[in-house]
């Protein structure tokens, strides 16, 4: 029977996702490629006080936690989310969710019998 | 599901086939609160107050849950703060951020409305949601290996 091994290879994959979001550079990393899509070192560090390299660290951070991914084009390297892994981020809400949903059908029970 | 799929809070919306005051009643009274979210709550909600208590649902193990009621509008409006989904015994989660529970009550044609709004979810610590997200699958784990035995025997 497998089933912990399953919960444990759960944690392994989620714990260091939730880790490279819990700083706000890589937060609003993930925002900004979220909102407008695949973008370059240059556009990223544009407009920031951070620097190039302090960026490039950070998206590093993130590609090893599964949040984005890179590929090269030209002299560039293009950034873009790994929407399945963002996806995976907003399954704790739904989790808190559902409880809720199982505790209002309770409570229905209670009230109407 | 709403279409702007924020983060921060979810919102549910039921009608339940029981007079306002009937609702009222198994929210604002702390043992009938208890009864059907599934806890053991010692003492009585009053605005300001804590109630602390068990959880008594299966596969959650020895876990206090301690709620900070806000206010209380009689059948009307009632919030509260907690952690949520503060499930692993033994850590102390007093000094992080809570979240808002607020329930609503409506008078609708054939008994209550009844909106549930908990937000604050994007000040607790990403640790503490990849942990809850964590229990959630040993519970389930468990709740497989009930089944299992279950069957099987």
């Amino acid at each position: 029977m497998s089933v912990h091994s399953a919960g444990s290879r759960e944690v392994s994959r989620t714990a260091p996702m939730f880790a490279a979001l819990g700083d706000a550079t890589r937060l609003g990393l993930v925002a900004r490629l979220g909102s407008e899509g695949p973008l370059s070192i240059t556009q990223l560090t544009a407009g920031s006080a951070v620097t190039r390299q302090a960026i490039t660290k950070h998206l590093t951070v993130l590609a090893t936690a599964g949040l984005v991914s890179d590929l090269r084009r030209g002299r560039e390297r293009i950034w873009e989310l790994e929407p399945e892994q963002i996806e995976a981020a907003r399954a704790y809400l739904e989790h808190v969710s559902k409880r809720w949903d199982e505790a209002l059908d309770r409570l229905k029970e209670f009230v109407e019998k | 599901m709403t279409l702007h799929n924020t983060t921060d809070r979810i919102e549910k919306e039921i009608v339940l086939r029981a007079p306002q005051s009937r609702v009222w009643g198994a929210l604002a009274n702390a043992e009938e609160f208890g009864a059907w979210f599934g806890m053991k709550l010692e003492g009585d909600f009053a605005p300001g107050g804590r109630v602390r208590g068990q959880i008594t649902l299966p596969g959650h193990g020895r876990v206090t849950i301690e709620i900070a009621i806000e206010r209380m509008d009689p059948e009307s409006r009632m919030s509260y703060r907690w952690h949520p989904y503060a499930v692993q015994p033994g850590v102390d989660y007093s000094s992080e951020p809570t979240t808002l529970v607020e329930f609503q009550l409506d008078e609708v044609a054939g008994g209550t409305r009844l909106r549930v709004v908990e937000s604050g979810f994007d000040r607790i610590p990403a640790a503490r949601r990849a942990e809850a997200l964590r229990m959630n699958d040993a519970g389930w784990a468990e709740q497989l290996q009930n089944i299992a035995r279950h069957v099987g025997s």
